[in-house]
C-alpha cells in the first residue's frame, strides 16, 4: 500500500484528483455496461 | 454497522441523494454545489470538507455526464474550449470584486441579494419562455441535436437571432451550423465568468441559459459543453481543496456511485424528452432555488435558525420534485413512443 501521507499536498491532492477520475471512469463502463444487459429485458418486457 | 468507515445508514443516504443530484446534473448541466455543499454543512461536516467534498463530487459527476453527452455529440469542444478561457479570467475579476465588498463590510448583503435577484429573473424569463413556446411545437419527441447537424431557424430565441446579426470578425460556427463573433463567446464566457466568481458558485445555472439565450446553442449541446467546462473548473477546485484536507474520499465515493447512475438517466433523458419541457423544470427549480435562498439570507441576517432550514429543506423538495418530474417525463415519453410505433406498424 502507498503511503500518501508521505508525500507533498500536491501529490496527494494530485492523486484523490485522480481517484475520483479513475472512480468516475469505473462507474461510466460499469453502468454502461449494465445498461447493454438491462435494455434488451426493457424492450422484452414492454413488448410483452 | 460500518462499511468503508461510515455508517450504512448514511452511505445508503449518500448514493440516494447522488442519484438523485445525478439526475439533475446529467439533464440541466447544474445543480451540484448548490446542493451538495449546503446537505454536507447540514450534516455537521466542516465548511472546508463540504465545498471541497461538494467540488470533488461535482467534477466526477461531470466526468460521467460529459462522456454520456459525449456519446451523444452533444459537446462542442471548440466552444467549451473557448468558455473556459472567458469563464477563467471573468471568475478572477469577480473574485477582486468580492474581496473589495468584504474590504467595505458590503460583501455578504450584496452577494445574497444577486444570489435571490439573478435565480428568480432567469427562473421566470426561462419558465414564461418555456410556457409560451408550449404548445406552439407539438413534434413532442427527443431532440437528438449533434454538434454538426444544422437546427431549425425557428428553435433559435429571438434575442439570440439578433445578436447573432452582429457580424464582429472573426466568426465562427458553432453546434447547430450558427456562425457568431468569437468576441460575444467570449464576452457571454466573461460575464457568466464574473457573476460565477462574485457568486461563489459552479455557475451552471448561469452559462447554460446564457449559451442557449445569447449565443443560440441548442438546449442539449449547452448542457453538454457546460458540462464538459464544469469537467476543468471542478478538477482545478478539487485539486486545490485537496492540498488543504478539505476531499474526503469517504463522502465523494458513495455520492459518486449514485451520481453515476442519476447523470446516465438524466443525460440520456435530454434525448428523450421535449425540449421546452426541459426549459420549464429548469426554470421551476430555479424559482424554488431562489425562494430557498431568499429563506436562508433571511435566517442569516435576522439571526432565525428555522429559516435556513426551512431554505434548505425547499432547495431538497425542489430538486426531489424536478427529478422525479424529468424520470416520469422520460418514461412518458418513451411509452407514448413505444405506442405510436406500435399503432403505426398496425
Amino acid at each position: 500500500m502507498i503511503d500518501l501521507a508521505a508525500y507533498s499536498p500536491a501529490v496527494q491532492a494530485g492523486a484523490l484528483v485522480g481517484a475520483v477520475l479513475l472512480e468516475a471512469f469505473v462507474l461510466y463502463v460499469a453502468y454502461g455496461g449494465l445498461e447493454r444487459v438491462a435494455m434488451p429485458v426493457v424492450e422484452k418486457i414492454k413488448h410483452a | 454497522m460500518e462499511l468503508f468507515g461510515i455508517a450504512l445508514m448514511t452511505l445508503v443516504l449518500f448514493v440516494g441523494f447522488g442519484f438523485m443530484v445525478g439526475v439533475l446534473f446529467g439533464f440541466f448541466g447544474m445543480g451540484g454545489s448548490f446542493l451538495v455543499t449546503p446537505a454536507l454543512l447540514v450534516m455537521g461536516y466542516p465548511a472546508r470538507v463540504a465545498v471541497g467534498s461538494g467540488m470533488a463530487f461535482v467534477f466526477g459527476t461531470a466526468v460521467i455526464a460529459t462522456l454520456k453527452h459525449h456519446d451523444l455529440g452533444q459537446v462542442d469542444y471548440k466552444l467549451g474550449g473557448l468558455m473556459i478561457v472567458g469563464t477563467s479570467v471573468g471568475i478572477e475579476i469577480g473574485r477582486i470584486g468580492v474581496f473589495y465588498l468584504e474590504d467595505l463590510g458590503l460583501a455578504s448583503g450584496v452577494i445574497g441579494v444577486t444570489y435571490v435577484a439573478l435565480l428568480g429573473t432567469i427562473g421566470v424569463f426561462v419558465t414564461r419562455n418555456a410556457l409560451k413556446n408550449d404548445g406552439e411545437d407539438d413534434s413532442g419527441g427527443g431532440h437528438h441535436e449533434a454538434a454538426n447537424d444544422e437546427i431549425d431557424p425557428d428553435a433559435i430565441p429571438d434575442i439570440a437571432k439578433k445578436i447573432q446579426s452582429y457580424h464582429v470578425p472573426p466568426m465562427m460556427t458553432i453546434a447547430g451550423g450558427i456562425k457568431v463573433s468569437l468576441w460575444m463567446v467570449l464576452g457571454v464566457a466573461l460575464a457568466t465568468g464574473l457573476l460565477s466568481g462574485f457568486l461563489g458558485v459552479g455557475g451552471g445555472f448561469i452559462r447554460m441559459p446564457a449559451m442557449f439565450y445569447l449565443i443560440g446553442v441548442p438546449v442539449p449541446v449547452a448542457v453538454g459543453t457546460d458540462l464538459f467546462e464544469i469537467v476543468f473548473s471542478g478538477g482545478i477546485g478539487s485539486f486545490l481543496y485537496g492540498m488543504e484536507g478539505g476531499v474526503d474520499l469517504s463522502i465523494v465515493a458513495p455520492l459518486l456511485a449514485g451520481s453515476a447512475l442519476g447523470a446516465r438517466i438524466g443525460s440520456a433523458a435530454t434525448g428523450i424528452v421535449n425540449e421546452d419541457d426541459i426549459k420549464i423544470y429548469f426554470g421551476l427549480m430555479l424559482l424554488g432555488g431562489s425562494i430557498a435562498v431568499a429563506f436562508q439570507q433571511a435566517g442569516d441576517y435576522l439571526g432565525i435558525e428555522i429559516f435556513n432550514t426551512i431554505g434548505f429543506a425547499l432547495i431538497l423538495l425542489s430538486a426531489f420534485m424536478v427529478s422525479g418530474a424529468v424520470i416520469y417525463s422520460t418514461i412518458s415519453t418513451m411509452r407514448a413512443q413505444t405506442k405510436a410505433s406500435v399503432t403505426s406498424a398496425d
